[in-house]
């Protein structure tokens, strides 16, 4: 037992909570004093606040000494880790729990305090006061302490022990047990974007503390409108690490999940989409606060809804109240209570001290012309804030239902089941509206355009896009209304701003970072409408067969039944199934589950031929390799007029400890398109198979015969002094016949053996051709006539149950989330140097 | 009256306007026998239905049916009034489907059978885990 790392960590917790709530306090001091003890509070303030990074660092190192050192008398590390989990995924075990994911954050937040402590001299004070606070309140949440006389149980620590967290009766019997093995990270996050993806999400969570910091400060300090110049540049870098945290995410997902696509509009996507919008939309009511002082409260507003979005988003995913509403939120630890208050502190203090400041903020009396950019920066701004709403309210009907309940109405409101065309049937015009709002804002910005201008500036922009629009949908044959509307927007948008950009860029590159962004909203924009829109099912068995008696309807079936080595023929594809792989650790390839032998540790296997993996040898003849027996391999290949198009390697994971059964797909990545394949139902292998009765044969050697229609011939029988290494006696006859069966592909060979032991006794032991669903016996030696008998056992053969989808111009959409970070960055810059330059 | 003030109506109004659509087309979680009712008054929406698979005295579930080509399968939902109900699912039976504990349906009548479009597991995740592996002792 390991009892030292656990209390350290645990006495760093404790750490990090108390000096953030000094931090907080000394910040306070440090603004309501007396000028000349100002200075020394300043100092206490940054001690604590540096003490409390530390003690941060503290944790995050026991938590990691005690997952990598495999000390599986934590909970934690037994219940995300395992000794066979490669060493990059370790790192993923450290966030899949909610303790660690929380550590995460703030990990990132007291980073950001310290950069912000030594570049922020006016405003240090309160806005550290602000951080050191919901520092406070995070540490809170990992604290693991019992408040004595109250008792409740405050946070959940991730240093506690397996048999203070899991009530197993052996820990009656032996409370020192520690468990040989961790029971694994589930194998969906055995996958390199879940080692990179959720410490960009979580920095996005943590950057959006920032403007709200500043915001809270700004109202405090009466520096109403002051405080958007520092806040500008950090939301800039926010909104663009939390939008490349949610596209990971979303890659993740279309690389990982089986749903057949990147976006799922499940509750704990959504509730980071929204704040993420809002946040797009704040920056936008920023920029037009810098450029003519208007929309000042608005961009209060939004600062303030960004954070306490992010506060609500928490709350949703970690509440447990998603309940059956989301497959994948996390588990509850008892902390709803908890994370309520903190939801509750921060939206009421915000707002109390907004409505406090209200009529003092100044706002400007112009009034906004619909000629100005600001009138349609401002628009669509607005847009942004609905589209957001309007995905906010079905995610919240588990919260609704539940407050309904508070006043005895039964709502039990839910999201319907084709959640992805009820969200998308709106927001789609939501993307046409923000397309057009956009496109159109580029133009006002650059230039002043009045009513007599407004038709030349617009022409050619106009008429470009028409004429392209032409070519894509007489190429495309789209033909869906709404469709129709997105394309024509999405690419008005690229073209003007790819106008905007080659006029902007010959003035000055710097400045160019909107029209970058824009251009590759644009971009997404056509390439989700393509992808989404317009994926197919290949896999598609429009045989319209009755499901039931019952049931008149006559259903399309998405998904295909393959049987082993007979090609199908699919929307123009030729699919056939050829067998059962395994994926060699650190080699790229596969290998036939019928070319390996197993070993005692199912982690090892032996090669029994070399081994070829598109023509190049990968292992030699009886070479020992390490694999992952979680994983199974379902090798289809797609031709096209007998070409082969297409190898896909499709995976299921097996994982008892995890509930079973993980479907990955594979994806043959094209230019235009993609193709992406995954397993819906896999042969159980533990089910022992139906054989067919025995049928007995006589033949000679050379003689060819049929088992399960395939040609079969004897080659020889010979005798054989050892059975798998185990030497027989003198007195004993053993005799091995090998059978040569012609498949499809492949030559296959079973070897069943005759043995006759101490002169009576008879064994037979058969042998099994896995792929082709034959068992061969041999039954009898007849020296008299020369011949053999064989018994020959047929089962179903091998089989897969797969879907495919082909999704269109996919690429669209990741070179559009290219485009965007490009543009992100460029103007983040921008706003930092005019940051630096004017401080 | 100023711009501005025309600007918050349409807002207010699109606002409104947001929250119907959304309520409007919102599903909703009923048993079999509302769902019955629904269908038979000519009401097509897909509903929610969470129950559990029917088991037989011994916990065994029964009344799994699969089709021959394994591509479709039914089964036997109970619903929270214990109304036992056939559901008929046009997808491959889910591996761990047997091991979920409650199961929500969504779809709708057709005549008597009800036809799923969409099936949740909630399946024992190992976050739920109260025995320990002791065998590898």
């Amino acid at each position: 037992m390991h009892y030292f790392i656990g209390d350290l960590g645990h006495f760093f917790i404790i750490l990090s909570f108390v000096t953030s709530l000094i931090s907080a306090f000394a910040y306070w001091k440090t603004i309501n004093s007396p000028d000349e003890t100002r200075e020394p509070w300043r100092k206490n303030a940054r001690v604590a606040f540096y003490t409390h990074l530390a003690a941060v660092l503290g944790v995050v190192v026991c938590l990691f000494v005690i997952i990598y050192q495999h000390y599986f008398e934590y909970h934690y590390a037994y219940s995300h880790s395992s000794r066979h989990l490669p060493g990059q995924y370790m790192v993923s075990c450290f966030w899949e729990g909610q303790e660690g994911s929380f550590l995460l954050w703030i990990f990132w937040q007291a980073l950001i305090g310290i950069v912000l402590i030594h570049s922020q001299k006016k405003w240090e004070a309160p806005v550290m006061v602000v951080f050191s606070l919901v520092q406070a309140f995070l540490a809170s949440m990992i604290l693991g302490v019992v408040i004595p006389l109250l008792d409740i149980k405050l946070g959940s620590s991730p240093f506690i022990l397996l048999r203070d967290a899991i009530d197993d009766p052996i820990f009656s019997l032996q409370p020192d047990f520690i468990p040989k093995d961790g029971s694994g990270l589930n194998p969906l996050l055995q996958n390199y974007w879940m080692v990179i993806h959720p410490p960009t999400l979580f920095l996005g969570f943590a950057l959006t503390l920032v403007p709200f910091a500043f915001c809270i400060a700004g109202l405090w300090q009466k520096q109403y409108s002051e405080w958007i110049k520092p806040a500008l540049p950090w939301t800039l870098l926010g909104a663009g690490i939390l939008g490349l945290g949610i596209l990971m995410g979303g890659y993740w997902a279309y690389e990982t999940l089986n749903f057949g696509g990147y976006w799922n509009w499940d509750p704990v996507e959504n509730a980071v989409y929204v704040p993420w919008l809002v946040m797009i939309a704040s920056i936008h009511t920023m920029i037009i606060y810098k450029n003519n002082q208007t929309a000042l409260k608005s961009s209060i507003i939004l600062a303030i809804a960004v954070f306490v979005l992010i506060l609500y988003s928490t709350f949703l995913t970690r509440s447990g109240i998603l309940g059956d509403a989301s497959v994948h939120s996390f588990t509850d630890l008892g902390l709803s209570g908890q994370l309520l208050i903190y939801l509750l502190f921060f939206t009421v203090a915000a707002i109390a001290l907004a409505a406090w400041h209200w009529k003092h903020i100044p706002s400007s009396e112009k009034e906004t012309e619909v000629y100005s950019r600001e009138f349609w920066i401002f628009l669509g701004a607005t847009i942004l804030c609905f589209s957001g709403f309007h995905v906010i309210i079905p995610t919240s009907y588990p919260v609704i239902n539940e407050m309904g309940s508070w006043f005895g109405l039964d709502l039990r409101l839910a999201v319907p089941g084709n959640q992805v065309e009820y969200y998308s049937r709106y927001q789609i015009w939501f993307g046409v509206l923000v397309a057009l709002a956009s496109g159109t804002a580029q133009f006002f910005w650059w230039r002043k355009i009045d009513k007599h201008n407004l038709v030349k500036e617009l022409l050619y922009p106009v008429l470009i896009s028409l004429v392209v629009f032409a070519l894509i949908i007489s190429l495309a044959k789209i033909y869906k209304p709404a469709y129709l509307v997105l394309t024509l927007a999405g690419v008005y948008l690229i073209v003007s701003n790819l106008k905007v950009l080659f006029t902007v860029s010959k003035v000055k590159k710097s400045l160019s970072g909107g029209a970058i962004s824009h251009l590759g909203v644009g971009l997404m924009l056509i390439g989700i409408m393509f992808s989404a829109g317009y994926s197919s099912v290949v896999s598609l068995n429009n045989t319209g067969m009755l499901i039931s008696k019952d049931l008149p309807t006559e259903f399309n079936r998405d998904n295909l039944l393959l049987f082993i080595n007979e090609t199908r023929v699919m929307a123009g594809y030729e699919i056939e199934y050829l067998g059962e792989r395994v994926k060699p650790n650190g080699i790229r390839g596969y290998v036939s589950k019928n070319d390996i032998d197993l070993t005692f540790d199912p982690y090892q296997v032996i090669a029994t031929k070399d081994i070829y993996y598109n023509n190049k040898k990968i292992l030699n003849a009886r070479d020992t390799f390490e694999i992952n027996p979680e994983n199974t391999f379902y090798e289809v290949e797609l031709r096209k007029n007998g070409k082969v198009e297409a190898v896909l390697f499709p995976r299921v994971q097996i994982n008892p400890a995890m509930g079973g059964f993980v479907a990955s797909p594979d994806i043959e990545r094209h230019v235009g398109r993609d193709l992406y394949t995954h397993v819906s139902l896999p042969m159980n292998r533990e089910e022992e198979p139906e054989w067919s009765e025995m049928s007995e044969e006589r033949i000679r050697i050379n003689q060819e015969f049929f088992v399960n229609d395939y040609v079969a011939v004897l080659e020889e029988v010979v005798r054989i002094h050892e059975i798998d290494g185990y030497i027989l006696d003198e007195t004993d006859v053993a005799v091995k016949a090998k059978i040569k069966v012609k498949g499809e592909r492949d030559e296959y060979f079973a070897e069943p053996i005759f043995l006759i032991r101490e002169k009576s006794q008879v064994g037979r032991i058969a042998s099994e051709i896995n792929d082709l669903g034959v068992k061969i016996t041999l039954l009898n030696i007849h020296p008299d006539t020369n011949d053999f008998s064989l018994g020959i056992n047929t089962r179903q053969k091998d089989w897969v149950i797969i879907k495919a989808i082909e999704m269109p111009l996919i690429n669209v959409l990741w070179l559009g989330t290219g485009v965007l970070m490009v543009g992100f960055t460029v103007a983040m810059v921008r706003r930092f140097k005019d940051f630096r330059k004017e401080v | 009256m100023k711009k501005s003030h025309i600007f918050a109506l349409v807002a207010i109004a699109a606002a409104i306007g947001i929250i119907i659509g959304n309520t409007g087309d919102a599903s909703t979680y009923v048993s079999f026998d509302q769902a019955y009712q629904m269908a038979s008054t000519g009401n097509e929406t897909q509903i929610h239905v969470v129950g559990d698979l029917k088991k037989d005295a011994n916990g065994n579930i029964v009344g799994i049916e699969k089709s021959a080509d394994k591509l479709s399968f039914s089964f036997i939902l109970v619903d929270e009034n214990q109304k036992e109900q056939k559901v008929y699912y046009n997808e491959p039976m889910p591996p761990d489907f047997t091991r979920s504990e409650k199961v929500v349906v969504i779809g709708s009548y057709q005549n008597n059978s009800f036809l799923a479009s969409k099936i949740l597991l909630k399946c024992p995740s190992k976050y739920q885990e109260e025995k320990i592996n002791t065998s590898s002792l």
